[in-house]
């Protein structure tokens, strides 16, 4: 504006204007996200510790020194028990016992196995988020996916892995397939709209899976409702010994990744789900069926949340026992939103999530913070998401030009 | 858009649905009589008490035969049924639904009670109790729906409303407690309204940040503080308090008029809400601005305060109905501990048709489905406890299809509105 004022328009140089594209990409919006909502953590964790009220008696300044260094140890423990303790790590491979060592860069690889189902959960929302539609029904599309997975990979015997393995899995996307597409179907035949469907189908399939692990798939021998193990040969291979428990299936989520970036951008079916999801009354008018873009949308959605559960099963647990899944499907909302419901995106956020439970794990083991903060924080970094305007309010960010990437939904009456 | 609001309006029953719902009667009848009615011998008695217990009350106990009985309710639903389909009940359609299926649990309950005994005043007076919270949930999601605001952060609300209930009432006092829950959802609701109406977030996301950020502040600080100190988890419950003169009522007084204050506030609020959504000015108000806000605008309505005023009402009665599991039933806060009943307000109030009294016939039902699945066990039924709890999600989505009426919902429900 000054410069047009002047009457000289002086030319930007090159920085200024590489700080502006930053300012504008919708890219540093998410990682300013990200470290606000663990700068609000690490406050939640020094107002809630006892001994910086302690110290407040002696001084406010030796309270607030308090404080940070409550959150810094948080921080610390957190990324010795997602990445592994780096001190540890160098002694262990000085040392040169293959135990340390597996014992020693173990979060790392564990962290790697709480991405997993993130990874499929996240996509499965993504998947939903492209059509249009809001898939909140994840967590109860990986129950009924582990649930079929686990009554494939028990009852099927004799079976050699490479068969029944992709048998398994295969269960596990028809179960979550068919839990997503009877929302889907609804949807499209009635109009019911998808978030109410899929809440409702999330707390029948928790009160499904209860009932068939007290009753028909308890383990026979045991009292408490557990499903027995399953066969050695479905269970997906782990590439190292006990206790690393890294298996093919973060490498199978890779592949499925892919998969949904193939289909979404780079077939016609993908441009017609995109279409209808951006812009439904242009997608009919160009002749593209929304009925059938819903259900195949829902059933593709629900499927990816079914391999999250059959992933756990057959990768980690090797059994199925109530409540097993705690939350991956509500946290899938939020990662998918957070990588802007791009497969890339889902896979790098996923990663994220999946170290932020890892660690918070070892978190609440040694500096006692209890694990439920990551929560919160998932909570904050997805306001801020949603709401963009804050962050740039707060940073003093441009405005984009155009907002690319927003998430269209529509309300209750689905038009 | 416009013409699917006038449908919604109009008092019409289309032929096809006159047709399903009459086909619904006579499988019910005929349910009634092959599955219970010729289950049973001829001298099967049913007894029901109709004294809850620990009430001072004394009703004889209602004895019959159960077969005569059964074989009633099927030939007057199959009656029904058929008149339905010959001629249609028109406007009525749904109170006789609502007869055959009450018909219906009845013949459920005395085919599964022949030959024993049920504490039928017990088993209403513990739906009532299971539909509070259901119902203030489903309330708080019809304050901020007719105002065109969609609320799935019921859940998170009433959480909060629970923790913040226990620990300020056990550090001050009970009423306190309760006064802080309901500014804890007045909070939440704050933040609801302003992340979906002035920064246009999608009102589902929005709702989800409250449901994970409940979830998480709740369990933290609980694992935190109040695990560790005992004394900061004892709020102390509301007391019974007996209705003088209706409480005397034969069989209603002990089901309705002995308990505590959160069930008479479920009263007043029910008919306060239905008063006022209806019959004042703010009602219309904030009727309108759910259905059309453009309208509501162009006569001069504040959109945005109206929703904001709706949106934290909505929050207030959240908290409140959270607090009741604290204050009200447990006396103690535990993680996670509305277990999704949020979610079932919510379907209360879609299945009450984002109306009070809707809402709270459709919490009596879910409650009275609770209710029943705890006396299974006793009753010797052989239907597994939690197949009777998904009742009430199936019971939503087939309401929501559109099989027992299309549903009103507020036309301009769930969408931002902007000030052109």
């Amino acid at each position: 504006m000054s410069d047009t004022e002047k009457g000289k328009p002086k030319k930007k140089d090159s920085g200024k204007i590489f700080l502006e594209e930053i300012s504008k990409s919708p890219l540093t919006v998410t990682i300013l996200a990200i470290v606000t909502g663990l700068l609000l953590g690490g406050l939640l964790v020094a107002v809630t510790s006892e001994d910086v009220y302690a110290a407040f008696s002696d001084s406010p300044w030796e309270a607030v020194k308090i404080g940070a260094n409550a959150a810094w140890t948080t921080y610390q423990a957190l990324f010795n028990g997602s990445v592994g303790n780096p001190s540890k790590i160098i002694d262990a491979f000085r040392g040169g016992d293959p135990e340390t060592i597996r014992r020693a860069v173990n979060p790392f690889f564990e962290s790697l196995v709480q991405s997993t189902p993130y990874i499929f959960a996240g996509l499965a929302v993504a998947l939903g988020f492209r059509v249009g539609l809001f898939n909140i029904g994840a967590e109860g599309q990986i129950f009924i996916g582990a649930t079929t997975t686990v009554i494939a990979a028990i009852f099927l015997k004799g079976l050699p892995a490479i068969i029944h393995v992709p048998i398994s899995l295969l269960a596990g996307f028809v179960g979550g397939g068919l839990w997503g597409f009877i929302p889907g179907w609804l949807k499209a035949t009635t109009g019911g709209h998808e978030v109410i469907n899929t809440i409702m189908m999330n707390y029948i399939a928790f009160r499904l899976s209860e009932f068939l692990l007290r009753g028909p798939l308890k383990d026979p021998d045991g009292f408490i409702p557990v499903s027995a193990d399953i066969q050695d040969s479905a269970k997906l291979f782990r590439f190292f010994d006990n206790p690393i428990r890294f298996h093919i299936g973060f490498f199978i989520a890779l592949l499925f990744a892919y998969l949904v970036y193939l289909l979404l951008f780079k077939t016609t079916w993908g441009f017609t789900l995109r279409t209808v999801g951006a812009n439904p009354r242009a997608a009919k008018y160009a002749g593209m069926s929304i009925v059938k873009s819903t259900v195949l949308a829902m059933l593709l959605s629900g499927g990816l949340a079914g391999l999250a559960g059959a992933n756990e099963v057959l990768g980690v647990n090797h059994n199925l026992a109530v409540a097993f899944s705690s939350g991956y499907g509500f946290d899938a909302i939020a990662l998918a939103l957070i990588g802007k419901s791009h497969p890339l995106g889902v896979v790098l956020a996923a990663i994220l999530f999946g170290f932020l439970r890892n660690g918070a794990i070892q978190m609440q083991l040694t500096a006692g913070i209890p694990i439920d903060i990551i929560s919160v924080l998932q909570a904050a970094i997805l306001a801020f998401i949603a709401a963009p305007a804050i962050i740039r309010t707060l940073y003093r960010l441009k405005e984009p030009d155009m907002d690319i990437d927003a998430v269209t939904l529509r309300g209750w009456g689905g038009n | 858009m416009a013409t699917t609001t006038m449908n919604n309006h109009m008092e019409f029953v289309s032929p096809t649905r006159r047709r399903v719902i009459g086909f619904i009667f006579l499988g019910l009848a005929i349910l009634l009589w092959g599955l219970f009615a010729r289950d049973i011998g001829p001298d099967a008695l049913t007894t029901f008490r109709l004294t809850p217990g620990g009430s001072e009350q004394e009703l004889p106990n209602w004895v019959f035969t159960s077969l005569p009985m059964l074989n009633i309710l099927a030939v007057v639903s199959a009656v029904v049924g058929g008149y339905q389909l010959a001629r249609g009940f028109g406007k009525r359609t749904n109170l006789m639904l609502g007869m055959v299926v009450a018909m219906f649990l009845f013949g459920f309950l005395t085919w599964a009670t022949s030959g024993g005994s049920l504490n039928l005043a017990g088993l209403f007076r513990s739906a009532l109790v299971k539909a509070v919270p259901l119902t203030l949930g489903a309330l708080s999601g019809v304050l901020c729906e007719r105002a065109g605001v969609v609320n799935i952060a019921i859940e998170g609300m009433m959480l909060t409303g629970a923790f913040t209930g226990a620990f300020v009432g056990s550090v001050t006092n009970i009423w306190i407690g309760l006064l802080a829950a309901v500014l804890a959802g007045a909070l939440l609701g704050a933040i609801h309204a302003v992340l979906s109406i002035k920064y246009k977030t999608d009102q589902i996301i929005s709702g989800t940040v409250i449901n994970i950020f409940s979830a998480g502040i709740t369990s933290f600080l609980s694992a935190k503080f109040l695990q560790k100190y005992q004394h900061l988890n004892d709020p102390g419950r509301f007391p019974t308090i007996e209705i003088p003169v209706l409480s005397d009522i034969p069989f209603i007084g002990p089901i309705m008029f002995q308990h505590n204050m959160f069930v008479y506030a479920l009263y007043i609020f029910l008919i306060v809400l239905t008063v006022g959504l209806y019959y004042t000015r703010w009602g219309l108000r904030t009727r309108s601005v759910g259905e059309h806000p453009k309208a509501a605008d162009t006569l001069g309505i504040n959109v945005f305060r109206t929703r904001y005023l709706s949106v934290i009402l909505g929050g207030c009665m959240a908290g409140f109905g959270g607090a009741y599991f604290t204050l009200g039933s447990v006396g103690r806060f535990d993680e996670m501990m509305t277990a999704g009943r949020g979610f079932i307000g919510l379907a209360a109030m879609i299945f009450g048709n984002w109306n009070p009294f809707g809402s709270f016939g459709a919490g009596l039902l879910f409650g009275f489905f609770d209710a029943l699945s705890a006396k299974l066990a006793i009753l010797k039924v052989p239907i597994p406890s939690e197949v009777m709890l998904m009742f009430p999600y199936i019971a939503t989505m087939v309401a929501l299809a559109g099989v027992v009426g299309r549903g009103q919902m507020p036309a301009a429900d769930g969408q931002p509105y902007e000030k052109e």
